[in-house]
């Protein structure tokens, strides 16, 4: 079993419809620790980030293609610091998925990509209530349902339950990355909105999985 | 026509474009011979930073085979920054820094110090420099001569350490503010001398500035080197002549 192009442009579909679902409790996560833009900076991305797939002439013919639609638009149309930190996660995870399809191995890699692109652009490690808090679970849970054997739909729904978690984990802990970092102790007893934004994309992609499978 | 210009560049990255836009202007004032290209806001001009403005301004900064220092304001500015270099080609985006420094002053302190003809790893040093001149008191090493006010204006003489120094008084109504503090950067730049004013650097405009010397105020001036004399001489003179705005 092995996911392609088509897999990667269901799931771009996918994020985008979630993040204009959740828009407005990505707002207020964010209004809470952040500057309120969040919700309304990713909800335009993936507009964007549609409004090209469906501008194509043909559809991508790798994941890598797909990916690489994804970064440069979410580079390009997202004001705040989601939009580098997505672009680069995806733009790292575009290289991972240049094969035209992906088995388990593939899309741990393409995960991991992802994450090591996130870490790499926010220089922030695990415990600081930023995304790499949902995206680290996301990939270990990854990593040891491949091990089991899982084919790629359970190793994306795997991952998709770490960094809900994960995403959940934040909530106890102090900022001491990004524009939370400012509130300092009072940003605990919230939710991280990029956690919360990187909960749903996975979530996606794993939908996106079993609806391929 | 890229000939008129310094060989570093500016490239001011912020949040707002309006904030990017005043401080490219505050910067040039300073610096008339150094490109200074603002790229704030988003797309549609909101708050935020936007990867294709940065992009512009970097090919634009670099199109003709210079360099560029990026300052940058807040968080998202600066990892905006920091994918455009990530895709940028390798040669180009070897020509550029971003620098960790405040975003008014070390434009301003990396635009004066551009408008010598400094390399690009200068001017990037001197922005950085800039926070630690607004830090604590005692941070700008201060000359313990500088406290022994003279009389008045003498002439130069040579130490025995061969160091030069001299005394002037300044006399333009409103003291040793930033033009008058941008023209000293610039006339010390071609000189091969160290050149102090009381006791800071004057080849940092925002320590000049720092001075808060005002009109009346005696100056100090030490230089070192082999132009120190000549450096010396000219400063006195622009002083006297009171930066053109007596």
């Amino acid at each position: 079993m092995t996911l392609d192009a088509a897999w990667a442009v269901d799931w771009v579909r996918r994020s985008a419809a979630t993040v204009d679902e959740h828009r407005d409790e990505l707002v207020e996560l964010d209004r809470q620790i952040g500057d309120g833009d969040h919700g309304e900076n990713l909800a335009r991305g993936f507009r964007a980030v549609v409004a090209k797939l469906d501008g194509l002439d043909a559809p991508p013919t790798t994941i890598g293609d797909v990916l690489r639609l994804v970064a440069t638009t979410l580079m390009s149309t997202v004001g705040g610091a989601a939009g580098p930190l997505y672009g680069t996660a995806f733009l790292r995870a575009s290289k991972a998925g240049s094969a035209a399809a992906l088995d388990r191995d593939g899309v741990v890699a393409l995960l991991e990509a992802a994450l090591d692109g996130i870490v790499t652009r926010g220089r922030a490690g695990a415990g600081e209530k930023t995304m790499v808090d949902a995206w680290t679970p996301a990939v270990a849970a990854a990593v040891d349902a491949a091990d089991h054997g899982a084919p790629p739909s359970q190793v994306l729904a795997a991952a998709a339950r770490g960094a809900q978690a994960g995403a959940e984990g934040t909530v106890p802990l102090v900022a001491t990355k990004g524009r939370a970092s400012y509130l300092g102790e009072r940003s605990a007893g919230h939710l991280d909105p990029g956690a919360r934004s990187s909960a749903l994309i996975l979530a996606a992609a794993a939908q996106a999985a079993a609806d391929a499978d | 026509m890229t000939d008129q210009w310094a060989p570093v560049a500016l490239v001011l990255v912020s949040h707002s474009r309006t904030l990017a836009e005043g401080a490219a202007q505050v910067a040039a004032q300073m610096a008339p011979g150094v490109r200074i290209l603002p790229a704030g806001g988003t797309a549609d001009d909101g708050l935020g930073t936007s990867f294709d403005r940065v992009d512009a301004a970097v090919r634009e900064a670099t199109a003709g085979g210079g360099s560029v220092v990026v300052l940058t304001d807040l968080g998202s500015a600066v990892l905006t920054a920091e994918s455009v270099l990530e895709a940028t080609d390798g040669a180009t985006a070897d020509r550029v820094r971003i620098a960790d420094a405040p975003f008014v002053e070390g434009a301003v302190a990396a635009a004066v110090t551009a408008h010598g003809g400094a390399d690009v790893d200068q001017v990037l040093a001197s922005a950085q420099a800039a926070g630690r001149t607004f830090g604590p008191a005692g941070t700008v090493a201060a000359d313990t001569t500088a406290g022994v006010v003279p009389e008045g204006a003498t002439a130069p003489v040579v130490g025995p350490d061969g160091s030069v120094r001299a005394t002037t008084v300044l006399r333009n109504p409103l003291g040793l503010h930033a033009r008058p503090a941008a023209l000293m950067v610039r006339m010390l730049a071609p000189f091969d001398a160290k050149v102090q004013v009381n006791g800071v650097n004057a080849a940092s405009v925002l320590e000049l500035m720092k001075l808060g010397a005002v009109k009346d105020d005696v100056l100090v001036v030490t230089a070192q080197g082999p132009q120190a004399a000549e450096a010396v001489q000219r400063l006195v003179a622009d002083v006297e002549a009171g930066f053109g705005e007596v």
